[in-house]
């Protein structure tokens, strides 16, 4: 009898950590996961938009490598605000404020650009760039360790703070739009784009036909940058004994607070650079718009299990299938990126529910529990 | 006078994994209207028994009988069901709710406050507690939250109640009022187990004594017909010669020398009571004492991670207190403390071996970048050198096993060189021969001159291992004795309280000390204007 | 002219306060859902398609069926999404944040994609008037009988679900279990809760009340001029903003909707105030909020934190 009750109190499964899976059945299951994903939009698909899912995943598969250029952009800027959380998130500070802190820096670099060469025609151009960039690094370091300075000394929680100033840097970049735009018309025009104008394109870095092998080289020094501070550099240790534990942190003698603080400054850098590019290169403006590619980060950096280097693969990834759905709709003529999001949704959840299989082991009950927990014990 | 049984345990045995074996063949009978006490040394099962009583581990052998009758105990909600209602070390409240709203919590009734502060109200008057039910958990004192537990457990009409040391964070004061309230309970018909150390506590209280060793039944006596010596002899057993070498060496000056030390515990009580001890070069000082008497708040007051409230820690002749801890690590005192979990302190789980080896090294020199290969070098010698078996260096070791895991801990200790070495349970969990090897190390190092701390569990190791030791019983110090003059009976009475031997001389002050005795009284001035000021 | 202000911010607001009430209900069990904006859509979607099917397809339409159908059609496809994301985060370990963003994406897509192919503006306006103005006193110039008596059924229902909430979460046995969840799940799992299924429950409720933000939007707010274009999911992120500024009190809650609400539509009213200066005001939300986060967390309340475990995985055996 004792034996009946016994069992029925043990679970079906037993679920444990896994932190030694091979990569081979990381690859798999992820495979996997593709796939389910695909079936799904293949049927829904059907459903939805009656057209022939072959046709719909060869515009998906196709979409990215349309506009070469603009992938190797896209890439590179989204892996470029993955850079900028992830040392941040092996600490297991979860900043959300990307967005905000590289509005800020942009608004900054764009307000040097309109009123230096203003006040000063004759000035040399790299001087205005430099201000530029001095400035967009300054504005988005201090959006970035604000909540960081709470969260190391009164512990107020990082992810609701820096979410919260995310919208706040939109008002402010609002407010300073329409103060500068006098128009009214809430948009601000390219900025030192007239011809004539001896302020001609001061503050623009590089003609445009080469704003993608900006953004790919300055990727490519960042995704280097990133990968040695991590892995090899003392600081870089430190934030990962800090992620890993904080007491065992203390006992080493480590500062922790010192720690958090130094992380987002670097942060606020590489955010202050992405800010000074969209200025200097890639929008010339600034409006509320300008970056956004924070959350996806996020994304990005989660799926590459904080590792900088796969962060290249997993950034882009999430462009491929992005551009690829949005191809979707072009073909189909579906006029918007609605039916984008929901394939990118749909795949998006596919993945991060096939982490689980990843990171846990599932025993199911019988002979694996006992030996599973024998190896626990 | 024949009692009515309220619980039986026959031949109870549990195991973890192959090799240990927590409880073996336990029988235990507890009768209505009476206190029980368990009694035992750390390792002696006692926890574990309690633990399969209330729910949380399920024997593997065995069978438990409540009011007669076999009784299955698979989760806490069975305990309950069964009226059987466990106190734990740890207490388990949600901080932001009141009393009442703890007591009622996962307790399948109406929620009406008024009713339920009511009814607690009742059984603290019945028992004579004093509760606030409104009052939030989080502004409580330490005994204010163990009285909402023994509420919980007595709100759901438990029967038998288990309280495993619960005066361990009790004031003499609130000790006295806890046993008021357990006699209480006793006369009205509840039984109670209590697990205790304190020989004193255990003949006040308890009606009969049981004693575990070594997870094995011992024994049952009646409290009225036994003496302090007759546990102390039940609970230590005889002494077993083990073949550890004592290295004698050269006397040297004192390395560290506390005088008046109090520390405070993390729930605020106080942990170290105005303690002082030195240690020369080239000495093992053994702490022997019952678990959580204090000897984590003292590692981490002397390794700079908790800060004292009173006293002075001398290391050379120069005070170390409030110095940062990375200064304390360069002075040359390392600390290494094995808790239960093993991993908690000192160890990154999920870092490889080299990356641990390189905790406490990474921050030298002025390169900005690590040297790993260095680290890596020195895993790959304390591999050889101590017999570690690793897949790699580079494997994280939360996959090692945990002897494999403390020698990583111990051996990165005494790589980085240090002066004065402090380890707190370093062969914890570790088989015979890996024990042996860390001895070997610790007497290396002495034969070095390094003075060596050792916080230990084990009884006949610290006889034959240390030089001197030092007793703890609820953070108070009972005395210094010399290993080779001292017994094991004598500690034992000693740890638990009834053998207290520092009235006979001036404990814990060496007469060589690096300092004059005007220095010393300058510098506990000093403290008191700093503490003044804040 | 004050008058008139209260009354767009009780409107305005109770887009916030269903979102709001939702997440509260959502973190109270220990978890953070960021995809709250795009499950508003969703829910805003869900509540198009009962009207289109139930107004569409019916000569004569009964106000009170209309209302109900829609609530529940919302509540429906709200509750999905709820579910989708406490699969992803109770179940599969999954981190909220990121679960949460997607869900977001996903949601906001899921709205365009559908509003656009059910959308019917004629008919949505037809009927927007039956969510509307439930006490008749919407052309009142009483001042009491505009603030309180003229607004539409969603309206009192929101404040009604802040009441009900509050005796839920302060009155009920099983608000006092959820409230330990969100604190100290193993406390909760020692006394015999069962964590995942209240965790279930309580997201996917949560989920369903927010998405009646979404349907408010639509059919009352905007009476039935924006659906496909509607920007729900930043009125999502205003209502994340109010868990915090109301301290996760349902009640605080209704008053800050109001206060968040006026904020929102200042602009429109103050026509002394430059373009620029009416920008501003949009940062006072998140201003308020931020203050309110960092003056929590230096005083120490501790019974105004943030649910402890709030984002935070429970994998029984990490214990």
């Amino acid at each position: 009898m004792t034996d009946i009750k016994k069992k029925s109190h043990e679970p079906l499964f037993h679920v444990s950590k896994n932190d030694a899976a091979p990569v081979s059945k990381s690859i798999t299951i992820r495979i996997i996961a593709i796939a389910v994903a695909l079936v799904i939009i293949g049927i829904l698909s059907f459903v939805l938009i009656k057209e022939n899912p072959i046709e719909i995943f060869k515009a998906l598969f196709t979409g990215a490598f349309i506009d070469v250029g603009t992938l190797i952009q896209n890439t590179s800027l989204l892996l470029m605000f993955g850079l900028a959380v992830v040392p941040a998130f092996k600490m297991k500070y979860w900043n959300m404020g990307a967005n905000g802190q590289v509005l800020v820096g942009c608004l900054a670099s764009i307000a040097c650009m309109k009123f230096i060469p203003a006040a000063n025609p004759e000035i040399d151009n790299n001087i205005v760039i430099l201000c530029m960039l001095a400035a967009g690094i300054a504005a988005s370091v201090i959006w970035a360790i604000i909540p960081a300075l709470f969260k190391a000394f009164f512990n107020t929680n990082e992810t609701l703070f820096t979410l919260m100033m995310n919208y706040i840097a939109v008002a402010v970049v609002n407010y300073f739009v329409f103060v500068w735009d006098k128009s009214g018309s809430g948009t601000l025009k390219t900025v030192n784009f007239s011809f004539g104008s001896p302020t001609f394109r001061k503050g623009w870095l590089f003609p445009d036909s080469d704003k993608y092998i900006i953004t790919l080289v300055v990727a490519v020094v960042m995704t280097l940058f990133t990968a040695i501070y991590m892995r090899y550099s003392k600081h870089g240790f430190e934030v990962c004994v800090v992620g890993e534990s904080v007491n065992t942190a203390k006992y080493v003698g480590i500062n922790v607070k010192k720690v958090i603080v130094r992380t987002l400054v670097l942060s606020g850098i590489f955010c202050g650079i992405i800010g000074f590019l969209y200025a200097s290169c890639l929008s010339h403006t600034v409006n509320a718009d300008v970056g956004g590619k924070g959350f996806t980060a996020i994304l990005v950096a989660w799926l590459a299990g904080f590792d900088p280097l796969v962060m290249v693969i997993t950034s882009f990834f999430v462009v491929f299938i992005n551009t690829g759905a949005e191809n979707v709709s072009n073909v189909f003529h579906l006029n918007s990126n609605d039916y984008a999001n929901i394939v990118v949704g749909i795949i998006f959840f596919c993945i991060i529910g096939c982490e689980f299989f990843i990171r846990y082991k599932v025993h199911f009950n019988g002979k694996k529990l006992k030996s599973a927990a024998k190896e626990a014990e | 006078m024949n009692k009515e049984i309220a619980l039986e345990l026959r031949n109870i045995t549990k195991r973890f994994g192959s090799k240990v074996v927590a409880n073996k063949n336990v029988s235990l009978t507890l009768y209505k209207g009476e206190i029980l006490s368990l009694l035992g040394e750390n390792g002696s099962g006692k926890t574990t028994l309690m633990n399969m009583i209330s729910g949380i581990y399920f024997p593997d052998e065995g069978e438990i009988l409540v009011d007669g009758k076999p009784a299955v105990i698979a989760s806490p909600k069975d305990a309950y069901a069964y009226k059987i209602g466990m106190i734990h070390q740890h207490f388990k409240l949600v901080e932001t709710f009141s009393a009442s709203e703890n007591i009622v919590l996962g307790n399948n009734e109406p929620y009406n406050l008024k009713k339920i502060n009511k009814r607690v109200c009742e059984i603290a008057d019945r028992y004579g507690f004093v509760i606030d039910p409104k009052k939030k958990v989080h502004d409580m004192s330490v005994s204010e939250k163990q009285t909402v537990e023994i509420i919980k457990a007595l709100y759901r009409g438990s029967d038998i109640l288990i309280l495993d040391e619960p005066t361990a964070v009790l004031t003499p004061q609130e000790i006295a009022g806890l046993f008021d309230v357990l006699r209480k309970m006793r006369d009205d018909g509840k039984s109670v187990i209590i697990i205790t150390h304190k020989l004193n506590e255990v003949l006040e209280i308890s009606d009969r004594v049981s004693i575990l060793r070594k997870g094995e039944y011992i024994g049952t006596v009646n409290t009225a017909e036994t003496n302090e010596k007759e546990l102390t002899e039940m609970m230590v057993g005889k002494k077993v010669d083990l073949k550890i070498n004592r290295v004698l060496i050269e006397k040297k000056k004192p390395l560290l020398e506390i005088r008046n030390l109090e520390v405070k515990s993390d729930i605020g009580s106080t942990a170290i009571k105005d303690i002082s001890f030195y240690i020369r070069g080239g000495e093992i000082l053994g702490v022997a004492g019952i678990s959580g008497c204090g000897q984590k708040e003292l590692c981490e007051a002397i390794a700079g991670l908790r800060k004292p409230e009173k006293g002075q820690i001398m290391h050379k002749g120069e005070s170390i207190i409030g110095l940062p801890a990375r200064e304390i690590i360069k002075k040359g005192i390392s600390m290494s403390f094995i808790p239960e979990d093993r991993l908690g302190m000192g160890l990154a789980p999920s870092f490889s071996m080299t990356d641990n080896m390189m905790l406490k090294i990474y921050n030298e020199g002025h390169s900005p970048f690590v040297r790993r290969k260095k680290s890596r070098e020195n895993a790959e010698a304390l591999i050889k050198k101590l017999g570690i078996v690793t897949p790699s260096t580079e494997t994280p070791v939360r996959r090692l096993s945990g002897g494999n895991v403390q020698k990583i801990l111990v051996g990165r200790e005494i790589e980085s060189g240090p002066n004065v070495i402090v380890t707190a349970y370093p062969v914890r969990g570790l088989d015979i021969n890996s024990s042996y090897q860390i001895y070997d190390i610790l007497n290396e190092q002495k034969k070095k001159g390094v003075g060596i701390v050792f916080v230990g569990e084990d009884l006949d190791v610290m006889l034959a291992l240390c030089d001197k030791i030092l007793v703890l019983c609820h953070g108070e110090v009972m005395g210094v004795v010399h290993a080779s003059k001292t017994t094991k009976e004598e500690l034992g009475m000693m740890m638990t309280g009834s053998l207290d031997l520092t009235n006979v001389k001036e404990y814990g002050i060496a007469r060589d000390s690096n300092l004059s005795e005007e220095e010393w009284s300058a510098a506990a001035a000093e403290d008191n204007t700093v503490r003044g000021e804040e | 002219m004050i008058t008139t202000i209260i009354v767009n911010a009780i409107r305005m607001g109770t887009i916030f306060l269903f979102g709001c009430l939702g997440e509260i209900l959502t973190e109270k069990a220990g978890h953070l859902n960021l995809g709250i904006p795009g499950i508003m859509c969703i829910g805003a979607t869900g509540g198009g398609f009962a009207v289109k099917l139930y107004a569409g397809n019916v000569t004569e339409v009964n106000g009170l069926v209309l209302v109900i159908l829609s609530i529940l059609g919302t509540m429906l496809f709200a509750g999905l999404a709820g579910l989708i994301y406490s699969f992803l985060t109770v179940t599969m370990n999954a981190n909220q944040n990121v679960t949460g963003l997607t869900m977001t994406t996903f949601g906001v897509g899921f709205m365009k994609f559908f509003a656009k192919r059910i959308y019917d503006q004629k008919l949505y306006v037809s009927v927007s008037g039956y969510f509307k103005n439930l006490f008749g006193f919407e052309k009142s110039s009483n001042a009491f009988a505009q603030i309180f008596l003229s607004h539409g059924v969603l309206v009192y229902l929101s404040i009604l679900t802040a009441i009900l909430l509050t005796l839920f979460l302060k009155k009920s046995r099983f608000g006092l279990y959820l409230r330990s969840i969100g604190e100290s799940p193993a406390t909760a799992d020692a006394a015999g809760i069962n964590v995942t299924k209240y965790k279930y429950v309580f997201i996917i409720l949560g989920s369903a009340i927010s998405g009646l933000g979404g349907l408010y939007y639509v059919m009352d707010r905007s009476a039935g001029t924006q659906f496909a274009e509607a920007a729900i999911d930043s009125f999502g992120w205003m209502a994340v903003a109010l868990v915090i500024a109301s301290l996760w009190k349902p009640i605080f809650a209704v008053f800050g909707s109001i206060v968040f609400g006026g904020l929102s539509i200042m602009d429109a009213q103050l026509k002394t105030l430059s373009l620029s200066d009416q920008k501003l005001f949009a940062l006072l939300p998140y201003l308020i909020t931020v203050i309110v986060l960092i003056v929590v967390s230096m005083l120490k309340l501790k019974d105004n934190q943030p649910p402890s475990y709030l984002g935070q995985t429970y994998f029984r055996e990490d214990r």
